[in-house]
């Protein structure tokens, strides 16, 4: 292809972000108040995700990110079905020891936010339905990329054509975006499956979130809003389980698969009900060789993907798209080049070091917890304890998990573009 | 770019577009030496650091003293900028794409060919002038802001580069200037760290005794009627490895200075 072969563009815009998922559609709401034009393009069908049989996934929001949502707008629409964290139990199997994490310790914010994934889809689909910045292509798939005067051309496999200073690859775990640039991955499956469910439960949460560390993998019990009744008594499930026991759980009956998860569960809140399906996602700890090219620039889970331990997966990728934002927002406005090298490097190297730490912080702890060896029990219940014992580490801890340390970008500090 | 240079030194391998209708395959030919000025690791490298920085300073106060939003999406529009200087057009790019009509010119003429074809590159309109500022004021040409960025070390007679920069701006017009002071620490650190130890600049770049202190500066533009309004320092952090604006003007310092009549 060579410059004469170009098309005027169908479709002009500053920023094509392919991956309409949460982190694209977060990032396309973001640059909402800035002069910078987005598209976002989908493969999805355009389905109704306000569906009454549910999708009982759900996320641990981190507090920096909900000073995010709140940033941008989304708040408002999203709190009547937030749901707080405002303690997490943290137990290791069989063992007494057990770190407690309380948001008091830190200040008066919560730990972290529970919201379901319906609630953030649908929220964002009206906002962008609703947009005079953004626009979505959907369902549309990319044909073919090549750099264009001043940016980048995409047709699209409709015909279409589109151009952009900058293209940001929001597509997942399996990115073909970043498949097309030629950029490396680096992956590491676990021997582990992530089985999601939703429970009702008789007594209420408190919202309270409890983490066990189970042989075979974390088990984590999350508070969700109540059902319609409004009491507090309903949680979501992440429950890892080593991967050739999994599809032979999946597989069991309703009242088998209940008595699997009552052995873990326990009976603290009294009798439990399965609602809704039950999910199940291979684990692996991902990354991309680098997260920025000529003129892309990847974010999510197409950059980096980790074990859901710490249930940092979505908030890495929301702490991605404040950067990112901010950076090609001052830089829009300083009149330079979106797409530069310049902005691309900074949103780079602001990165750089959080995603390795939380890459290396989750899998080591998988690696530590995921075992039942006794040197290594007795080990970490010594290093459980000395957390607890002494308060600055664990506040350390807690404000990084909360992620409110560091350089921190404005929208996690909830102030506006 | 419409303007076509009045240097009949200029050899006619520079572009000489006429209209938007720029031969294809002259974009591919000159977005190679572009590279040169472009180039973000290159030998302009700490230009390029220092850019949105200085872009910066510029865009604020231009916005405040025109009274504009300096982040809504075109602070500058229809303001006529003069860069003197302008190199590879590293800042008349920016100033375009933030609204202004932008005239830059500069006395070599390769770089106002690579300046000219990268505007071309990125879609923006700007008129680069293989040009001297005497001959734009023989013509009577008239600026509401003149940027004079990193240019004042290199002139040959100060003094009469002040006189003939200020009466190109408009009554009330803003002026810009940035360049090196002349102390022990840019002795240090802009001319032998930069030029010999660290590289980020050729050797021979720049002659020390040329640097000026900004009392100097601000006292040739004083009887010009070009008065200095804010004076910030432009410093590297090693630390971070970034540049920030500060109060440290002991060696790259920018100026912004106001014409009353």
């Amino acid at each position: 292809m060579t410059l004469s072969d170009l098309n005027t563009p169908d479709i002009d815009v500053d920023l094509l972000i392919i991956g309409g998922g949460l982190v694209g559609s977060v990032l396309a709401v973001a640059l909402e108040n800035t002069p910078i034009k987005t598209c976002i393009i989908d493969k999805g069908e355009d389905i109704d995700l306000s569906d009454a049989d549910f999708d009982g996934r759900a996320f641990a929001i981190s507090a920096s990110n909900k000073n995010l949502l709140a940033a941008i707008g989304l708040w408002p629409v999203l709190e009547k079905d937030a749901s707080p964290i405002l303690e997490i139990r943290v137990s290791d199997g069989p063992s007494l020891l057990a770190l407690h994490f309380d948001h008091k310790d830190v200040g008066d914010q919560p730990m972290g936010i529970m919201l379901e994934n319906r609630h953030l889809r649908c929220a964002l689909r009206d906002r962008l339905s609703s947009s005079q910045r953004a626009r979505v292509l959907a369902p549309a798939s990319v044909e073919a990329l090549v750099n264009a005067p001043g940016g980048v051309q995409i047709s699209l496999v409709d015909g279409r054509v589109v151009r952009a200073q900058l293209v940001v690859g929001a597509d997942g775990r399996g990115s073909q975006t970043r498949a097309q640039a030629g950029i490396k991955l680096t992956r590491w499956p676990y021997p582990q499956t992530g089985i999601v469910c939703t429970v009702r439960h008789q007594r209420m949460h408190m919202n309270i979130a409890h983490e066990r560390f189970l042989p075979s993998g974390p088990f984590a019990i999350l508070p969700l809003t109540g059902d319609a009744l409004g009491v507090q008594n309903r949680s979501s499930i992440v429950w890892t389980e080593r991967a050739d026991l999994a599809h032979v759980i999946l597989d069991l009956d309703e009242d088998a698969f209940r008595s699997e998860l009552m052995r873990r569960f326990g009976d603290f809140l009294g009798n439990i009900e399965i609602i809704g399906s039950r999910y199940a996602y291979p684990l692996s700890l991902q990354f991309a060789e680098r997260f920025v090219d000529n003129r892309l620039a990847l974010v999510g889970d197409a950059a980096h993907g980790m074990h859901p331990i710490a249930g940092q997966g979505l908030n890495m990728g929301l702490k991605d798209v404040a950067t990112l934002a901010q950076v090609l927002a001052e830089t829009y406005r300083l009149g330079l080049d979106i797409g530069g090298s310049q902005a691309l490097s900074q949103y780079a190297k602001w990165r750089r070091f959080d995603h390795a730490a939380m890459l290396l912080a989750t899998d080591m702890l998988n690696r530590l917890f995921s075992n039942d060896i006794a040197p290594v029990r007795i080990a970490r219940d010594v290093g459980l304890a000395a957390v607890n014992a002494f308060p600055p580490i664990k506040n350390l801890f807690m404000r990084h998990a909360m992620g409110v340390s560091g350089d921190v970008p404005k929208l996690l500090r909830g102030q506006p573009l | 770019m419409t303007q076509q240079s009045c240097d009949p030194t200029e050899q006619n391998t520079s572009p000489q577009p006429t209209s938007g209708t720029v031969a294809k395959d002259e974009i591919a030919r000159f977005a190679k030496i572009s590279d040169q000025w472009w180039n973000t690791e290159g030998k302009f490298r700490a230009l390029h650091e220092l850019n949105p920085l200085r872009t910066k300073f510029i865009r604020d106060h231009i916005a405040r003293h025109f009274k504009r939003d300096p982040l809504e999406e075109r602070p500058l529009r229809g303001l006529r900028v003069l860069d003197i200087g302008c190199g590879g057009g590293l800042l008349a790019e920016p100033m375009s794409r933030l609204g202004a009509h932008v005239t830059g010119i500069d006395a070599g003429a390769t770089s106002i060919s690579i300046a000219r074809s990268h505007a071309t590159l990125m879609g923006l309109q700007i008129d680069y002038r293989h040009y001297s500022p005497e001959l734009l004021a023989n013509d009577g040409e008239i600026f509401d802001v003149v940027l004079a960025m990193e240019v004042v070390e290199h002139v040959a007679d100060l003094s009469e580069f002040l006189s003939i920069s200020s009466a190109l701006i408009q009554p009330k017009g803003a002026f810009f200037l940035s360049t090196l002071n002349r102390t022990l620490k840019s002795l240090a650190l802009a001319k032998l760290a930069a030029e010999y130890i660290l590289r980020w600049v050729p050797a021979g770049t720049h002659d020390w005794r040329k640097f000026q202190k900004p009392s100097e500066l601000a006292a040739y533009l004083r009887p010009l009627d070009v008065h200095v309004q804010d004076l910030k320092g432009m410093t590297y952090s090693p630390m971070a490895d970034t540049w920030c604006l500060s109060d440290d003007l002991g060696v790259n310092y920018i100026m912004y200075a106001n014409r009353s009549l």
